[in-house]
């Protein structure tokens, strides 16, 4: 495979394979763990065949566009730097996932942990691999949200949800700042993308964005590596599964923060503003860190603390602006990464075989797992900076660089010391650890037995322990050529010579490193059985700052803060709301008018006055004004009033050339005010003579008149706009164009119904969706429908109907309504095929002449209306089986694969296809692609609407049953 | 015809803001239907006025003088919506209705702190 294609799918795989885990049942724990190994293994194996292409002077890359536009391209770039951490993302990943299988319970949802856990590789890999800073962001959110996911993965644990969602809060915070100093570095440098931001370093630095760039990048990177005063979520993050701890917040997604940094690097770093921001925030973390980690009492907590506190050293390191402490930088994450990762799995073991992780109970556990004893102390001494081991290696070169660069800033001359009272408080907390746990006398009242784990449990730290001793011995046969490649990657000329030995010789460093290890144990010794009782809990000098507790207060302040404003500034109700939204249309329209100058007297053009046309608004204006008086205590006839001023509107659109507005007006007018009337029974009674308080009828009286004023300066606006635009000559619209290449385009004479279908047919595609989608909710609103007590009463006239039927002889109850409504029942049944045959008519000749898919589409459904109407719902539907949801969902498909057959001729989406074709009788007939996209309309048209008119028809029926059922259960207990 | 025609536009906006406004939702869902009248007369306005000239071309096609089918089309895009819209506020309301046992906009009577005590489903 050639290297840019292995490269992609080093990528992917992990992705895949989250997807792949999801899928899995809930109890395959083996089959989701070797899934996951299989996965992380496969991408491992891809990343380090390209380890020859990658130390190479120029890294791989594998491209595609992703928002051309935007000068975005999603670019995978490895160089030595990316293939560093790559490993360590991997390798680790894949030993996190071998211990997870055993560490997990039997009865935990292990497939969604691992889901979780490949999908946060396949983040952290997109990170390290991003050859553009935009994918960078994204994969460093990505990495922000899984990481929530899986702290949170116990989801039933308070504190694991505060964790998760604290973790998120502060993480995700930072990855916003680092969008906006992202596209602020972009914008300097002219482009995302890395290789040319990285060769503009000298005038990102220069430029005067330069400083809130650094910020927010900063910001970015140091949320994500926990430094101080961020760190708070990383020691909460510790309710995750211990795994899951090792790996995202020990030995990879905090290192993020740390990547970040070397990977700009040599863009930022250089500058006064570099050297304080990264300097101080890495010195005060490394000290805040190591000290709080001191008085940890859970082994977690302590791991946490000790992991900010290397965290802090890293970043120190890279803020010292020298080359050589850029190496220790990459060195000593690579060493913590093994170290750190190799001590948490040793926690979880312990917290796995005796169910504590609290040193205060733990004790003399060497007797009963001298094995894993063994290999935690040896993580731990290279934690300490003990000779041999790979941590000594890595402190003494940042104990040297902190002795060279002594002596220009009081940073700089305090900088010896810190570093080695840091490196002291490292080897007291260590040292704390080991002979806590494992030491001292015979554990007792522990909750479970402690003994040696499975054998493949240890197999992982085993692992890492051997990598921690074999760089500690022979560093430059080992991590040697790998680290020179990513010291290049970073440096690149700049890059030092430097030596990997063990042995310097005696120097200053060699000094600190044996002042640290001794003061470390006589710290210890001194202090360490106050340490243990600690009675007041917190760290010694910080117990009374609780970054946590400043947090949650914080947060909720936010809250209440938002919560006040919207109690002064929302508007809950419904009509002030609506009163603020007209003022406020009313103001700008005003306001436009002022500024622009509105000039009503200007008339270009005039149609003929015709008094008949008056004398029709004359009705159509009394409906509109009938209808709002009316409509609060005469519900039926406004709704006839509405129905008339539609009827009046439609008839304005035959007069004025557009039949099929006045078509399809017409026949959407029949079908809303049947709906109306369907609706109305439902609704509560509503009398005049009901009077309301004497204190509201006043302030009723006042808002009515407010009201009135809105509505009518509303209409006169209106009107005043519409008369002020129709008497102007038109524009040259792209009307023109639509009449003229009609009939040569889309064979169709119909202009508007070949917008609908041909030219714009992709809108129209949309819009029937809508109608779709709006049919289903009425459908599933209904069918909870509850109806009001006082509603469910029958009808007076049907009460007495019924009486009647009942006292007859030979009489069923409802003869007396069915012989009401015999003729217009007969001529109803009659007129079934007729409208069928109009509607079929209205169809055909869409293209052609007025009519179209939409009006036929209603039509059929007045035909459908007309049988409920004159039969009833049950009659019709044991004769005719109407199936709405299946029509919608065919009428969707019909349209859909219409525009689709267009890509059988390689053609776009829709593109329309005529040709005329005569067969015998019925004459010339056009058959177009648009006719299929014109039948798919007509079809979904009739399920939509023939399903709300049924739905709505059925709670008659459903509240009919209801009462049945009460009637049979009365008499039953009479 | 235009004076006739705006003067008709204004008087449906006007009893349609004015139902908008009033506190029940049969009294809301009319004057939605009236004011989306007054709108898609309108838009179509907004296309200037012609008499007996429809968009719908003969055997020779006459170019020049018909009616402008770009508004209309888009006032037959917002019929059908217009549809949907007021079925589905029809249904919200008889919904509504159901759930909070009274037809005020906000689900309770103005002068009630609770909600209707016949509410069998609060």
């Amino acid at each position: 495979m050639p290297p840019d294609l292995l490269l992609a799918t080093a990528a992917i795989l992990p992705f895949l394979g989250s997807i792949a885990a999801i899928c899995l049942p809930g109890h395959a724990r083996n089959a989701a763990a070797g899934l996951a190994g299989l996965v992380t293994l496969a991408s491992l194996a891809c990343i380090a065949l390209l380890y020859p292409a990658a130390s190479g002077a120029d890294p791989v890359v594998w491209a595609v566009d992703w928002l051309p536009t935007l000068g975005v391209r999603l670019v995978l770039r490895l160089d030595g730097l990316a293939w560093i951490f790559a490993v360590l993302v991997l390798g680790i990943g894949a030993l996190v996932v071998l211990y997870a299988r055993y560490y997990m319970a039997q009865e935990d949802p292990v497939p969604r942990l691992f889901c979780y856990f490949l999908a946060f590789v396949g983040a952290m890999l997109g990170i390290v691999l991003s050859g553009n800073l935009i994918q960078l962001v994204v994969f460093w959110e990505l990495t922000s949200i899984v990481s929530f996911l899986l702290i949170g993965y116990w989801s039933d644990n308070a504190s694991a949800r505060d964790g998760a969602r604290m973790a998120l809060t502060i993480t995700a915070a930072g990855g916003l700042c680092l969008l906006v100093g992202a596209i602020l570095l972009g914008r300097i440098a002219g482009s995302y993308d890395l290789d040319v931001v990285l060769a503009s370093g000298a005038a990102i630095r220069s430029s005067p964005l330069y400083l809130p760039a650094l910020v927010l990048v900063l910001a970015g990177a140091l949320t994500k590596s926990a430094q101080f005063p961020f760190h708070i979520w990383l020691p909460r993050a510790m309710a995750a599964p211990t795994p899951i701890s090792a790996y995202l917040h020990s030995a990879t997604m905090v290192k993020a923060g740390i990547f970040l940094m070397l990977r700009l690097w040599p863009v930022l770093s250089g500058t006064e503003s570099w050297y304080w921001i990264v300097g101080t925030i890495g010195m005060a973390t490394m000290l805040v860190g190591a000290w709080s980690a001191i008085f940890q009492h859970d082994l977690k907590g302590l791991l946490a603390y000790s992991t900010i506190s290397h965290l802090g050293l890293i970043t120190l390191l890279l803020g010292l602006d020298s080359p050589l402490a850029v190496v220790a930088a990459i060195f000593h994450t690579v060493n913590h990464a093994t170290f750190k990762a190799s001590l948490f799995m040793a926690a979880g073991i312990i917290d796995h075989e005796t169910g504590t992780r609290d040193m205060r109970r733990l004790s003399g556990l060497w007797r009963a797992m001298p094995y894993t004893g063994t290999l935690a102390m040896v993580a731990a001494a290279a934690m300490a900076g003990v000779p041999l081991l790979n941590g000594f290696l890595s402190k003494e070169m940042f104990l040297a660089e902190a002795a060279d660069n002594a002596g220009e800033h009081w940073l700089n001359l305090a900088l010896p010391v810190l570093a080695t009272l840091a490196s002291a408080f490292t080897v007291l907390y260590s040292l704390r650890f080991i002979r806590q746990t494992f030491f001292g006398p015979a554990p007792h009242d522990l909750p479970h037995a402690p003994h040696e784990p499975v054998r493949w449990m240890r197999i992982p730290i085993e692992l890492l322990v051997l990598v921690c001793v074999a760089i500690g011995l022979v560093p430059n046969l080992t991590i040697g050529p790998a680290l020179a490649g990513a010291a290049r990657a970073v440096l690149g000329a700049r890059t030092p010579d430097y030596d990997l030995a063990i042995w310097h010789g005696f120097n200053a460093a060699l000094a600190m490193s044996v002042v640290a290890l001794a003061g470390g144990v006589a710290l210890y010794v001194a202090f360490g059985r106050r340490i243990n009782v600690n009675p007041r809990g917190g760290p010694w000098l910080m117990d009374r700052l609780d970054g946590g507790w400043l947090f949650e207060r914080g947060m909720t302040n936010l809250v209440l803060a938002a919560r006040a404003l919207e109690a002064r500034l929302g508007a809950e109700r419904l009509q002030p709301q609506l009163r603020i939204l007209f003022l406020a249309a009313l103001t700008a329209a005003a306001a436009a008018g002022v500024a622009r100058g509105l000039d009503l007297a200007a008339p270009g053009r005039m149609t003929a006055f015709d008094p008949a046309f008056a004398l029709m608004w004359l009705v159509g204006a009394a409906c509109a004004v009938g209808a709002a008086e009316r409509a609060k205590y005469h519900r039926l006839s406004a709704a006839i009033l509405v129905g008339g001023a539609g009827l009046v509107s439609s008839l304005t659109f035959l007069w004025l050339s557009a039949p099929d507005l006045a078509v399809t007006q017409i026949l959407v007018e029949i079908v809303t005010t049947v709906m109306l009337l369907l609706g109305l029974r439902w609704l509560p009674k509503r009398d005049r003579a009901i009077p309301a308080p004497a204190a509201e009828a006043a302030r009723a009286a006042r808002r009515r008149l407010a009201d009135l004023g809105i509505a009518l300066l509303a209409g006169l606006g209106l009107a005043g706009l519409a008369y002020a635009v129709m008497t102007r000559p038109a524009p040259d619209g792209i009307g023109r164009w639509f009449v003229e290449e009609s009939y040569p385009l889309a064979g169709g004479r119909n202009v508007v119904n070949v917008l609908l279908v041909d030219f714009r047919a992709f809108d129209t595609l949309g819009e029937i969706c809508v109608l779709g989608v709006v049919g289903l909710t009425v459908f599933a609103l209904l069918r909870r429908f509850r109806p009001a007590p006082d509603s469910l009463e029958r009808p007076a006239q049907q009460v007495r109907h019924d009486a009647y039927d009942r006292a007859r002889a030979g009489r069923e109850p409802g003869h007396t309504a069915a012989d009401a409504l015999l003729v217009p029942r007969v001529v109803m049944t009659w007129l079934f095929p007729f409208i069928v045959l109009l509607a079929l008519h209205l169809f055909l000749r869409g293209h052609d002449l007025p009519g179209g898919g939409f009006a036929a589409g209603i039509a059929l459904t007045v035909a459908f209306m007309l049988q409920y109407m004159a039969c009833g719902a049950q009659w019709v539907e044991a004769r005719l089986r109407i199936q709405p949801i299946a029509w919608i969902g065919v009428g969707l498909l019909v349209a859909a694969l219409a525009g689709a057959g267009s890509w059988l001729f390689g053609r776009p989406y829709l593109t329309a296809f005529f040709a005329y074709w005569e067969p015998p009788l019925l004459g010339k007939v056009p058959v177009a692609s648009a006719l299929v996209f014109d039948l798919g309309i007509m079809i979904l048209v009739v399920g939509a609407s023939a399903l709300m008119l049924v739905a709505l028809a059925h709670q008659s029926l459903r509240r009919t049953r209801a009462a049945e059922a009460e009637r049979a259960a009365e008499e039953e207990t009479a | 015809m235009e004076l006739v025609l705006s003067a008709g536009i204004g008087v449906f906006a006007a009893a349609g803001v004015w139902l908008m406004l009033r506190p029940r939702t049969f009294q809301v869902a009319l004057g939605l239907s009236l004011l989306s009248y007054a709108v898609n007369l309108f838009i179509f306005a907004m296309g200037r006025l012609t008499v007996g000239a429809p968009p719908v071309l003969g055997a020779a096609p006459d170019v020049v003088s018909v009616d402008d089918p770009v508004t209309q089309a888009l006032v037959l895009t917002a019929l059908v919506i217009g549809f949907a819209l007021t079925a589905l506020f029809l249904v919200v309301l008889l919904a509504a209705r159901g759930v909070t046992g009274c037809d005020h906009v906000d689900g309770r009577e103005p002068h009630h702190a609770e909600p209707h005590p016949g509410n069998p489903h609060p």
